[in-house]
């Protein structure tokens, strides 16, 4: 996994996972922090990506040309894992959208600080 | 048909959560009448599996009937049968508890509330069935997911802790899905098995490592291990308490059962104490969670904050079997693992069926219920004692199971944390048993028409837990010979 | 066996709240026949076989056992005996004043003469540790019975004392596991012999901690002269016999029958027990004096009394072993015959304090003259049973030439009479004050009273009589010891 040309696909993940995370801890607002969340989850996915790539190999759909070898196939494992990643990823979002509504019924404001306010009265 | 047992049981728990949605548009009582009769016919597959596993082994079931490594597989070994059980149980049992204490709200047609409960039990059954690392994920993130709907049912307050429970326990998942990717990656397959003979060759590398170290940090998240704890006692205590229950005594115990799992049978031993110290992190993270769970569940007043509190210990119990990594203290994590869960069920009810007779929440305030609600004191009494862990209920063997363990290492400072905990378990306890039998004095109480015993639906359930709790530390050895120490065989 | 028929009591007991006389023929029938279950052993384990029983495990290789050993049925008869004759005084007692919570006295009561019972027969460890603590839980709403802040402070108190002991026996006894790899008691200890010293003298520590909470040595002393706020058939009963004998029990188990005296011997941990009973026996008989409450008074002498079992247990000397063994019967009965009186004074005048009881002796004969009797032998005044108990520690310590020791029982002796004697002098020899007026004891009352202190009396002059009690204690002591005088 080592190559240089990889390197820089890396970083981004790590960047990624620092935004989310810092947009889920430090953000006020609790839609930000949803938005955080779904970076967080995204540079996961893209690290599943980047790690089914190999080298010289194309898209995982058989060529009959190319013939039935795998390694000139990138892993469709990963992609599939993704797949139903993001589809959880995607539930997880909708339940948080509906905790929202309810708190903000609730408390008329969706931001953190205001609703601990008044959480404690 | 044994055959497909591993996967039969979330399948079929599944089938019986949309039942229970449709019919409840019809009349709400039908749903809960499906999802009992759902819950119940798991809890008899759970046996009939235990039963199974214990006569002629573990069986294994390949989805779609593409063997493993490439297909997905559902095991049930003893381990996983074993957590059946205490799953199916502890879920039937809860889902008696009539609606409107146990959820604090009203039944309404069209709420699919049974539905996200034999959800969450089918998601957790899968997460204990399942043989591959990534379908672990899925059903954990089913049983999340059900999760942080029911806990919102509450409260406003509800809703809010749901959300923050929400944000960590998808950090938790993440983390544990990333690490699921240095694995993979490194090994690739995903299934543990298979996993378990390729990872010799790799230990050392350092993706392996980070795999285990985020999978174990991801569900340390979830498990509420300290420091990473912080969601539960607002979780907790704001969700309704059928749900507490849930989380408390089972969601939490599946998580621990995770790392258990990924001890045994995917890292072993070996890698998880050599490499990288992981296992004894975990046990001092989990001796300080105790000490100071503890401490902070005397300063609470209110009644669920502080089972809460409590709860964060008593995991913490389980963390520290596991940090021990050897056989007796495994045995008393599993062995806490079904106490935890039958005590903790049984306090939570009771929590929840007296702030629906009587509106108290305030440990002050349950000044002389003992005459008032004796069945109900008495089951609390027996839960308390077992959580302090004075013999002969169960809460005392799996503490005693964990003694041997730390002595075993020479743990000195474990064995310490364990005996003083209990110390501090009877300061909160006893002091709620004391104000429950002292005489009430003579003014009125809050709700002085609510005069007598919980209705008998509401008692069932927790007198079934208490009992369960008696039975469980007199068949304890049963139990540990029969179920759990086939498990650590192999040690 | 007789474990069940007291558990068995306790539930009926609570089924039967509402019919107060009914609920007492429970508690007389339970009390009775489990004394006779436990007399029913008696001729075997005279005999040298020990009936027993293991009913399920507690933990792999640990059963939950029980055996009827010489110990164990000395300790079992006593307990057993003594609550036929508590249970009749309590009627009393608690007829006589206006007494609220009925059901929950008596089947506490009952739990707790089970957990006794269980505790005198276990075969190890577990299961003395599992009694034990059975016996805190249940023993705790009697003491706090009367539920004003005082007794649940009280109660408070006990609690937390117990419980630490508790919690440091549990972790003497998962060491001893670890040590040892059983928990089987066998007389002379179970250790293995080449146990390091510093692991022997960790457990020694440990239990003598753990145990000398119950047992009322000092400085963990504290809870029992508080919970005399208990009803005084709580007091009698466990204060004087149950509880605490159940403390010094667990010394004899754990000095005699798991550590072994004589590795203790040769660890030279002993001297330590032997300092702390020294101690307590001096120290508690000084600030018995000092009491003016009566059931204070005896709370102290309780105290020192319980360290003469332990300074005994402390010998390595069959003799002083037999002196302790006996001095658990013996002080048990006497003890509760002294409570018994106290209790029958408060019920018939209300009060509690010696200063107030100036010539009641004139107005309840019998009571007193039960008093004086169980002072006499408290004190070591032949030919009441307690000269008996302690001639034979007396003795232990002359073979050990331990002089000190010797004197130290004298001089308590002295003390005893010291704060024992001016009770029954203001009893008998001064003026009825004027608020006096008062009668005899009722009869229910008074009946135990003269049948413990008969008792006493019976066993000073016939110690080996009907129960044997005298060869049982001889056999534990040699057995122990592993020699002869």
């Amino acid at each position: 996994m080592e190559e240089m040309t990889f390197h820089y696909s890396y970083i981004m993940i790590v960047i990624l996972l620092v935004v989310g995370l810092y947009g889920m801890l430090a953000k006020r607002n609790l839609v930000k922090k949803v938005i955080g969340l779904n970076i967080f989850q995204s540079a996961i996915f893209l690290f599943f990506i980047k790690g089914a790539i190999k080298e010289g190999a194309t898209v995982p759909v058989i060529d009959p040309e190319l013939g039935v070898e795998a390694g000139l196939y990138f892993n469709p494992l990963p992609h599939v894992m993704i797949l139903t990643a993001i589809v959880v990823g995607v539930a997880i979002t909708g339940v948080a959208m509906a905790l929202l509504l309810t708190i903000y019924r609730h408390y008329g404001s969706l931001d953190e600080h205001r609703i601990m306010e008044r959480m404690s009265k | 048909m044994i055959q497909n047992l591993p996967i039969l049981i979330p399948i079929s728990l599944i089938l019986f959560a949309f039942l229970s949605a449709f019919l409840g548009v019809m009349r709400f009582r039908l749903s809960q009448s499906v999802a009992l009769l759902g819950a119940l016919i798991s809890l008899v597959m759970a046996v009939f599996g235990l039963n199974h596993v214990l006569q002629e082994g573990a069986i294994s079931y390949h989805l779609g009937g593409w063997p493993p490594p490439e297909g997905i597989e559902f095991v049930l070994d003893h381990l996983s049968a074993f957590m059946v059980l205490v799953i199916t149980l502890v879920g039937f049992i809860l889902l008696i508890f009539p609606t409107r204490p146990g959820f604090l709200m009203d039944e309404q047609r069209g709420v699919p509330l049974y539905a996200m409960v034999l959800m969450l039990i089918a998601g957790l059954c899968g997460v204990v069935l399942s043989g591959d690392l990534f379908n672990l994920y899925v059903f954990l993130e089913i049983a999340s997911l059900s999760t942080y709907a029911l806990v919102s049912l509450g409260s406003g307050r509800a809703a809010f802790s749901s959300f923050r429970y929400l944000i960590m326990a998808t950090i938790g998942g993440s983390f544990y899905l990333l690490g699921v990717g240095f694995i993979y990656f490194s090994v690739g397959t995903l299934n543990m098995a298979d996993i378990l003979q390729h990872l010799p060759a790799v230990y050392d590398s350092p993706a392996v490592i980070g795999g285990a170290v985020l999978i174990v940090a991801g569900i340390a998240l979830k498990m509420a291990l300290f420091p990473l704890h912080t969601w539960l006692p607002d979780a907790h205590s704001y969700a309704p308490p059928i749900v507490a229950a849930f989380l408390a005594a089972v969601q939490i115990e599946v998580s621990a059962y995770v790392i258990i799992r990924f001890l045994l049978d995917v890292f072993t031993p070996e890698l998880m104490t050599a490499t990288v110290p992981l296992t004894t992190v975990i046990g001092w993270a989990s001796a300080a969670g105790i000490i100071v769970a503890s401490v902070i569940a005397i300063a609470q007043t209110d009644f669920k904050r502080m089972l809460a509190y409590s709860t964060v210990g008593q995991v913490a119990y389980i963390g520290l079997g596991i940090g021990l990594a050897n056989p007796l203290g495994i045995v008393g994590a599993l062995l806490h693992i079904m106490a935890h869960a039958l005590m903790k069920s049984c306090l939570f009810l009771i929590a929840g069926g007296v702030y629906h007779k009587t509106g108290i929440k305030n440990i002050n305030d349950y000044k002389g219920l003992g005459r008032r609600m004796p069945w109900t004191m008495a089951a609390f009494t027996v839960s308390a004692l077992a959580m302090i862990g004075i013999p002969p209920t169960a809460g005392f063997f799996s503490k005693w199971y964990l003694l041997l363990g730390s002595f075993d290492q020479s743990n000195w400072v474990f064995v310490g944390v364990i005996l003083g905990s209990s110390l501090l378990n009877a300061v909160y306890f006893f002091r709620l048993i004391e104000k429950v039998f002292a005489p009430s004095e003579d003014k009125v109480e809050k709700g002085a028409d609510s005069r007598g015993e919980l209705s008998w639906r509401m008692l069932l359930p927790i007198i079934l837990f208490a009992a369960g709790i008696l039975v469980v530390g007199a068949l304890n050895v049963f139990i540990v010979d029969r179920f759990l120490m086939p498990i650590v065989a192999g040690f | 066996m007789a474990v069940l028929v007291s558990l068995a009591a306790f539930g009926l007991i609570i089924l039967f709240r509402n019919r107060p006389n009914l609920r007492e023929a429970v508690t007389v029938i339970a009390a009775v026949s489990k004394l006779a279950v436990v007399l029913s052993m008696l001729p075997d384990v005279l005999g040298g076989r020990y009936p027993e029983i293991t009913l399920v495990n507690l933990s792999p290789d640990i059963g939950l056992a029980l055996r009827a050993d010489e110990a164990g049925i000395i300790f079992a008869m006593l307990a057993s005996m003594l609550w036929v004759v508590t249970s009749f005084y309590s009627f009393g007692y608690m007829r006589g004043l206006p007494a609220q919570r009925q059901t929950r006295f008596y089947a506490s009561f009952a739990l707790c003469l089970s957990a006794t019972i269980g505790l005198a027969f276990s075969a190890n460890l577990l299961t003395f540790f599992l009694f034990y603590e059975v016996l805190t839980v249940a023993t705790y709403p009697l003491v706090a019975h009367k539920g004003n802040p005082e007794a649940l402070a009280a109660g408070r108190k006990y609690l937390a004392y117990l419980i630490t002991g508790g919690v440091v026996l549990l972790g003497a006894i998962a060491y001893t596991y670890q040590v040892a790899g059983t928990l089987d008691f066998n007389a002379g200890g179970f250790l293995p012999q080449d146990t390091a010293v510093s692991s022997l003298a960790i457990l020694f520590a440990l239990f003598l901690i753990g145990f000398g909470f119950k047992s009322a040595v000092m400085p963990l002393h504290s809870w029992l002269p508080s919970a005399m706020v208990a009803p005084t058939p709580v007091s009698a009963l466990l204060h004087a016999v149950a509880v605490v004998k159940a403390g010094v029990f667990g010394l004899v188990r754990a000095v005699g029958f798991v550590l072994g005296p004589e590795q203790l011997h040769q660890a030279g941990a002993l001297p330590f027990m032997l300092a702390a009973a020294a101690v307590t026996i001096v120290v508690a008989s000084l600030l018995a004096m000092r009491q003016d409450n009566l059931k204070a008074r005896l709370a102290y002498s309780t105290i020192g009394h319980l360290s003469y079992i332990v300074l005994g247990l402390a010998l390595f000397d069959a003799m002083g072993w037999t002196g302790s063994m006996m001095h658990i019967v013996n002080h048990g009965a006497m003890k509760i015959t002294m409570f018994f009186c106290a209790g029958a004074i408060y019920v018939r005048t209300h009060f509690a304090n010696i200063s107030q009881l100036d010539g009641i002796g004139h107005k309840m004969p019998w009571t007193m003259a039960a008093f004086t009797v169980a002072a006499l032998g408290l004190a070591g005044v032949p030919p009441v049973s307690g000269f008996i108990s302690k001639w034979f520690l007396v003795q232990g310590t002359l073979n050990l030439e331990e002089f000190a020791l010797a004197g130290v029982f004298l001089v308590s002796g002295l003390l005893n009479a010291g704060y024992f004697f001016p009770i029954v002098y203001r009893a008998f020899f001064k003026k009825p004050g004027t608020k006096l007026v008062t009668g005899e004891a009722p009869l229910i009352m008074l009946l135990p009273i003269i049948i413990t202190a008969g008792l006493s009396l019976f066993f000073g002059l016939f110690p080996d009589a009907v129960f044997g009690f005298y060869e049982l204690a001889e056999r534990v002591g040699q057995s122990v010891t592993g020699g002869g005088w």
